[in-house]
């Protein structure tokens, strides 16, 4: 009966009847509907990114800790985890952040070793000399310079060095390299004031994806102020982190979602006098409480699906084309420095699931009771008035 | 594990799917007690008119609990990457197995609530609704098994501990490897495939007949045969019509089917054995309750409505099932 065209075309010139009732519902319906897919579009963009950033992370990163705080790691280690069966290349990192008072945001400086698989570079080459570097895109946007200019950071002791900027980066994942400047490692222990024989984390290559956390165990047993973290682990902690964040919001929201269902069941409980008078005609004209109620539920599935739409809509313009600027600083977390990268546009049918449920369901349940108040009305009554 | 969108969406659906029945089971309550087919006062008029409402609540609940299913199938893959050594959904059940209860209750609820409404239908077709009684008081029992499903997965999800860093260290020391098996192993080919096919068979002869003839025999075999259907197939999805469909001869996973990267096939396959099972139960359960003429004669004319629907339902399973199976390039028997 849902399908006949014609019961449909009823239902929507009925809607239009009440088109400024109708209207306002959608509209409410629709924003609630765009705040929590705003959230669910741009938690799962994040996500999506943050799983692009890690596919090119090593298997394993062995840090030192020290009293429970990260501390730099001796380079013999190195050597030790070298000597495992199983571990292909262990290279040292170095790299740290650095806080520029001028643009009000922290950069991260690496040196080149260790660095040059993940990163395609878009123009130029990497360091080659000691005053060379390399930038993130979104450093240059910052500073401003271009390849062949000079970039001027205060080291730890407050000198000035001067860099020239040799190529800048863009990566298939923008929050890898964004806020990127490699230097040649020498010139960055100089810089950085790091003594030779410590580096900041080693990271390990592991050939078998079996032996990982085998090796990963090794590695805390034979040096037990290490913490090895392995890619899997970071996997699983920023779905977590992600899932928390955006359930969160979501259970926040829901109390929007149900101020909202309160208004939808009272304006479906308060039918006018007209639609009491047009229930009624129907009713004399011989149509059965199961007709009148069939009519009522499909405008609200009809009002469900038009708000989902304009809801839908309006989520990915929030998120995707204007960047989520409402609720950015609330998800984002780690990065407050470029707000404004390219988020990949990806809308899975998983999200829509959820969404579909948390909105379209509530608002049928709470309709239900309404429209068959409505539809047993007593035709006699109704029209006597 | 709580704060996961699907488990909340879930969560929220099941606390309105017990509310819709609730308020059923309220309505159902008043006409048990007060419910006089013979009188024509004004308490009477009222309590057929509520009967509507009833029924249109469970028509509902039994839609939402449809899609709650496959949001709890969508949801399982959808977090298995949170634990150490699952592949797939059933690594997600198997890192807490209430969750296999969940799915049973689940899977239960939609055919109980299936045929609460079948009888519905027969029921309210009739000028006398002969099967008030009897409807609403099985309507009360659904309500028990409603909550139980909300409570298992309460259960389920908030007894998930996903793997995650810690401060002091990773947080393999916690996790065995693969100590979770991920894959279901089933039944060996070898067997498996005869009895299968035995079974859809004897399924297929057995819906022909009834189509044919109206003999109660019939309909109480067809009974049998489709739930044995059910399981068999179940079984068989699992132990070879997965590997057919993945072109793996070690992926066997029931649910992974039902993701975009095959094509969804899954959906159109479940969907044909529940058709299948459903409807050609129908026959076989309604009969016993026709005990008046009219109810009789509404079932003479919805049987072979349903046993066409159950027949649909077997080719849409078979088709879409076994189509890699003949077609595909995977070649799992010798010969």
């Amino acid at each position: 009966m849902i399908l006949n065209v014609k019961l449909l075309e009823y239902s929507l010139s009925s809607l239009w009847r009440r088109k400024e009732k109708n209207i306002a519902l959608i509209i409410v319906y629709a924003l609630v509907i765009a705040t929590l897919g705003s959230v669910l579009l741009l938690t799962h963009a994040l996500k999506t990114e943050a799983v692009t950033t890690l596919t090119a992370a090593p298997e394993i990163v062995v840090q030192r800790t020290q009293g429970g705080r990260h501390e730099l790691i001796p380079v013999t280690y190195a050597e030790t985890i070298a000597g495992f069966p199983g571990v292909g290349k262990v290279t040292p990192r170095v790299w740290g952040y650095y806080y520029d008072s001028l643009i009000k945001a922290n950069l991260t400086l690496v040196g080149v070793e260790g660095y040059h698989e993940q990163l395609e570079l878009l123009e130029g080459r990497f360091p080659q000399a000691a005053d060379e570097c390399v930038i993130g895109a979104g450093v240059a946007e910052a500073f401003g310079p271009q390849i062949g200019d000079l970039l001027v950071l205060e080291d730890s002791s407050k000198r000035r060095s001067e860099f020239r900027v040799t190529g800048i980066f863009r990566a298939a994942s923008n929050l890898l390299t964004n806020d990127l400047v490699v230097l040649q490692e020498a010139a960055l222990r100089d810089f950085f004031a790091m003594p030779a024989e410590l580096a900041t984390d080693l990271t390990v290559q592991v050939y078998n994806p079996r032996e990982v956390s085998t090796i990963a165990k090794k590695i805390a047993y034979f040096l037990p102020d290490s913490r090895p973290i392995t890619r899997e682990e970071l996997l699983h902690t920023y779905d977590s982190l992600f899932n928390w964040r955006s359930g969160m919001m979501l259970a926040v929201f829901i109390s929007a979602l149900m101020a909202f269902l309160i208004l939808a069941w009272d304006r479906a409980t308060g039918i006018s006098a007209e639609e009491k008078r047009e229930i009624g005609i129907l009713k004399a004209l011989g149509w059965e409480t199961s007709h009148v109620l069939g009519a009522k539920l499909r405008e609200a599935l009809l009002i469900s699906l038009t708000a989902f739409i304009v809801g839908l809509l309006l989520a990915w313009l929030h998120v995707f084309v204007l960047g989520a600027p409402l609720l950015m600083p609330l998800l984002k977390g780690w990065s407050v420095l470029f707000p404004t990268f390219d988020l990949t546009r990806v809308v899975d049918l998983y999200q829509l699931a959820v969404l579909g449920c948390v909105t379209i369901i509530p608002y049928l349940a709470c309709t239900l009771i309404p429209a068959w108040k409505a539809a047993s009305s007593d035709p006699d009554d109704v029209m006597r008035g | 594990m709580i704060l996961h969108p699907g488990i909340l969406a879930l969560l929220l659906g099941s606390i309105l799917i017990l509310l819709l029945l609730l308020v059923a089971g309220g309505v159902a309550l008043r006409i048990l007690r007060h419910w006089n087919a013979d009188s024509g006062s004004a308490t009477q008029l009222q309590l057929e008119r509520q009967t509507w409402l009833v029924s249109t609540l469970l028509k509902y609940a039994f839609g939402f609990q449809i899609v709650t299913l496959f949001l709890f199938l969508f949801t399982l893959d959808e977090i298995h990457p949170l634990f150490v050594g699952a592949m797939c959904a059933t690594g997600s059940l198997n890192a807490n197995l209430v969750g296999w209860l969940v799915l049973l209750v689940k899977i239960g609820l939609v055919f109980a609530a299936a045929f609460w409404l079948a009888v519905n239908y027969l029921d309210q077709r009739t000028e006398d609704t002969p099967l008030v009684r009897i409807k609403y008081v099985t309507l009360l029992l659904l309500i028990p098994l409603v909550a139980l499903d909300l409570w298992l997965q309460w259960e389920y999800f908030s007894g998930l501990r996903p793997q995650m860093i810690t401060s002091c260290c990773g947080s393999l020391f916690s996790a065995e490897g693969e100590g979770v098996i991920s894959t279901l192993a089933g039944l060996p080919v070898e067997q498996a495939m005869p009895l299968f096919f035995a079974v859809v068979l004897l399924y297929a002869v057995l819906l022909l007949a009834s189509l044919r003839w109206r003999a109660m025999l019939l309909r109480t075999l067809l009974f049998v045969a489709s739930v044995l259907l059910f399981f068999v197939s179940l079984a068989a999805l699992v132990s070879f019509l997965s590997l057919y469909i993945y072109q793996m001869p070690s992926h066997q996973c029931p649910f992974d089917m039902l993701q975009g990267h095959y094509y969804y096939i899954g959906y159109p396959i479940y969907l044909g054995l529940f058709m299948a099972t459903l409807f050609a139960m129908l026959p076989g359960l309604c009969r016993p309750l026709a005990t008046t003429l009219s109810l009789d004669e509404e079932l003479k004319s919805s049987e072979p409505v349903w046993l066409r629907l159950a027949l649909f339902g077997l080719i849409l399973f078979l088709v879409t099932s076994c189509w890699q199976m003949v077609f595909g390039p995977l070649i799992l028997l010798g010969y």
